[in-house]
């Protein structure tokens, strides 16, 4: 086996991330919405369209971490120590959601709360995420393999952006969900939120791809270099015509495009962030080999990965397909 | 922090955290494999109280598996956060291990639960059971990995030591290291044991309000079964798991014990408090040469005291002894009702003894308290290592000040006592909601209501009518 084992996980490890991203983004999204939503049975309808798949989706999130944790150590460690408060906040507003899929149906009085209990949550997750993303992509002080910046490093205007941008986009993600999964009044509602919701995401999409590489002269290089303006000059071209897509889908009342349309917009984001920040897992000091765990632990976990995410996909697009369609009523219990 | 250095609040915070998840799958570990039975059960016989008891029991584990997860999440993050050393030094070998519970266990767990809970009347009888199986192999699966990971930590082999860090050798070794096939099967019958314990108070409860309640009469036989077959079996297992404790871990079986001086022969010593500062176990209560022969099956087997150690390599003997102690006592009261059921039973009285049942609603966390007090005695005593024996756990926390550290830990606190309060307060809800008696039921979604439709327990009598037959 002479292949780069590091470049491998690296993929895999890119793979599990945006999974996650797609995944979690919408369930999240559907929490962010929540406020805009008012009808108790619209917020039954919403919640209904995802609580036989949330937890799936949020595994890949533990999924991972735990990879991180098994094929890049020091990555895990650096990044864990360094984004503390962000991430704490991300656990800690994950817990608020992820409840309330269950308190919601058996509280009468204090269905409120957990309403509440629910957006706050997932708001908060977002935010928690996005600002995690931005101190990121803006790097981590590293020496002698320790985190060696203070406690609030990942507080700056460019992180709080990047937050924000990520609650935009994962709304934006819900909502083409909700247009999928739902009918009548309900998904009415959603296509009259998708298109602004899709203007923000847009925009944020612009302003962190302009400011990026103003922090950082290396990925200012990378970009605007020839000849690889030209090379990755597709990247933005099609965020162009996505963007232009989801509008005609929305205008013509598509079910499923809306969706599958946001859904290009983020991929195309985080191939644009991985292009940025390739090959640093802890930028802007610590590269994927400089993070690899031992041969022996990264060829352990991959043998385990290759035979296993194939059946994991597949019980999981199974789920998805036993709940097919629209939510009608609840199904809750 | 309220005087505390940084690495004291992690450990603190840890503590905390884990004591609280831990709750959760030591329930539902046992709960996934009853609701399997229960719904096997329904498929063999056909009869309607089994899978009454399948949809109530489903309802309680849905919302303690939720809490599981969150609080498990919370878990995978803080290696990281909190551990980062730990993280950097031993991720090559726990990583993996973690990976592998994710793929194997979390996955299949959170793939099958949808159609288990909400999927009833999607897909076919045998789907559902199929999925409800999934769920319960899945939980097992993952008391499998987590505790080869905590056992590595214990009995570390199969590595070796490159740069300061662990590089893993053997996989086979790190996996089925030493104390790993113990303390697998001491958990999982504890988990066993806790269900048995919730589920037979559940029984004994409705019980009291009327004796005639059938279902409540199957939950609480199958769970005084249990209890009986078990607690005696998980003795053993914790008998055969302390002598594996005392070759690889001797400082912690002389702090358990609260054994200064190494002796053969030694005394068992019942009660007592041991003195770190003393260095003495000082009101001793003992019974002589019994805890040799309990430690080692020998009457002068030797037992090494903590004096053997130097003292910044000792466990704290106080609260290890004491928790100890607790669990042993929660064992034996388990087992003790487990035999008071098998008397019953034999008597005819089984849902009659009134006093019996209420002694069963106070011992419903009676597994619970032991689950506690086993994993405060082994991880304190592990103490002061992280890895035992090879890494300190003051050498293994992330550089983060204590104040962040303080801060995290009071969020922890509040927001769990708050979230998992409300959670053990619907818990506690459901559970005092009788069984509905639901005939041969429609394959109608009238079924799926929340816990709106179940009767109020306290102005309606669970008085079973004949069930109507189609």
């Amino acid at each position: 086996m002479s292949f780069d084992l590091p470049l491998v996980w690296a993929a895999i490890i890119a793979f599990g991330i945006i999974m996650y991203v797609v995944l979690d983004g919408f369930d999240l999204g559907i929490g962010i919405l929540f406020p805009l939503v008012r009808g108790p049975e619209d917020r039954d309808a919403m919640m209904n369209s995802v609580a036989p798949v949330w937890d799936g989706n949020e595994t890949w999130m533990v999924l991972g971490g735990a990879a991180l944790f098994g094929a890049f150590p020091l990555a895990y460690a650096l990044l864990l120590s360094a984004l503390y408060m962000p991430l704490i906040v991300m656990l800690l507003a994950l817990i608020f959601r992820g409840v309330a899929f269950e308190f919601r149906f058996k509280a009468k009085r204090s269905r409120f709360l957990w309403d509440w209990s629910f957006a706050f949550g997932s708001i908060l997750t977002a935010f928690a995420q996005g600002i995690s993303l931005g101190a990121f992509i803006q790097g981590i002080a590293v020496t002698n393999r320790q985190y060696a910046g203070g406690p609030f490093d990942w507080l700056t205007p460019f992180s709080l952006c990047i937050g924000l941008g990520l609650v935009a986009g994962y709304a934006t993600l819900g909502c083409g969900w909700l247009i999928l999964k739902t009918e009548g009044e309900l998904q009415r509602r959603c296509f009259k939120l998708m298109l602004p919701l899709a203007a923000i995401l847009l925009l944020f999409i612009a302003l962190a791809s302009l400011w990026t590489p103003l922090l950082n002269a290396r990925i200012s290089a990378r970009w605007f270099s020839m000849p690889n303006l030209l090379y990755l000059a597709p990247v933005p071209i099609l965020v162009a015509v996505a963007a232009f897509l989801l509008w005609r889908s929305i205008v013509n009342r598509r079910d499923a495009q809306p969706f599958l349309l946001a859904l290009a917009l983020f991929l195309l984001g985080y191939a644009g962030l991985a292009i940025s920040l390739w090959p640093f897992i802890v930028p802007p000091s610590v590269t994927i080999w400089d993070a690899a765990a031992p041969s022996a632990s990264q060829s352990f976990m991959l043998v385990g990965m290759l035979i296993l995410i194939p059946v994991i996909l597949a019980y999981t697009v199974y789920s998805y397909w036993v709940f097919r369609g629209k939510v009608r009523g609840g199904y809750h219990e | 922090m309220f005087g505390l250095e940084a690495v004291e609040l992690a450990r603190i915070q840890f503590a905390f955290t884990i004591a609280f998840h831990i709750m959760f799958p030591a329930f539902t570990i046992g709960l996934a494999s009853y609701l399997a039975v229960l719904e096997g059960l329904w498929l063999l016989t056909g009869r309607a109280p089994f899978r009454n008891l399948a949809r109530y029991w489903s309802k309680i584990f849905a919302l303690t598996f939720g809490m599981g997860v969150v609080s498990g999440v919370v878990m995978s993050y803080q290696f990281g956060t909190n551990w980062s050393r730990l993280s950097d030094i031993a991720g090559p070998v726990l990583g993996p291990l973690l990976s592998y519970e994710v793929l194997t266990a979390f996955f299949l767990e959170a793939g099958f639960l949808g159609i288990m809970l909400f999927g009833w009347n999607r897909v076919g009888k045998r789907l559902h059971f199929f999925a409800t199986c999934m769920v319960a192999v899945g939980t097992l699966i993952s008391a499998f990995w987590i505790l080869s990971a905590n056992s590595w930590m214990h009995t570390p082999q199969g590595h070796a030591m490159v740069d300061g860090r662990f590089v893993p050798v053997d996989w086979f070794e790190i996996v089925f290291n030493p104390s790993f096939p113990y303390r697998l099967a001491h958990m999982v019958l504890a988990a066993y044991l806790t269900t048995a314990f919730i589920v037979g108070a559940v029984g004994a409860w409705h019980l009291l309000r009327d004796r005639r309640d059938e279902p409540a009469r199957i939950m609480f036989s199958m769970a005084m079964w249990m209890a009986a077959l078990v607690a005696p079996i998980q003795i053993v297992a914790g008998d055969l798991h302390g002598l594996n404790t005392l070759k690889y871990q001797p400082a912690k079986v002389a702090a358990m014990e609260g054994h200064w001086e190494t002796q053969k022969g030694a005394p068992l010593i019942l009660f007592g408090w041991p003195d770190m500062k003393r260095e003495e176990t000082r009101w001793a209560i003992e019974i002589p040469k019994l805890g040799s022969l309990i430690l080692t099956h020998e009457w002068d087997g030797e037992i090494k005291g903590l004096k053997s150690w130097a003292k910044e390599d000792r466990p704290n003997p106080a609260i290890v002894f004491w928790s100890f102690r607790i669990m042993v006592a929660s064992g034996l009261f388990m087992m003790l009702v487990g035999a008071l059921s098998l008397w019953l039973r034999w008597r005819k009285r089984l849902y009659d003894g009134r006093l019996f049942h209420r002694l069963c609603v106070l011992s419903g966390p009676i597994g619970l308290v032991a689950i506690l007090a086993g994993w405060i005695t082994t991880e304190v005593g592990r103490q002061p290592w992280v890895v035992y024996g090879l890494l300190r756990t003051r050498d293994a926390v992330s550089p983060i000040p204590a104040a962040t550290v303080g801060t995290s830990l009071i969020l922890f606190v509040v927001v769990y006592a708050f979230v998992f309060g409300a959670g053990i307060y619907y818990l506690l809800k459901l559970m005092r909601a009788a069984v509905p008696v639901v005939a041969h039921a429609p394959e109608s979604s009238a079924r799926m209501r929340p816990m709106a439709a179940a009767p109020p327990a306290d102005n309606m009598p669970a008085a079973p009518s004949p069930e109507k037959r189609p």
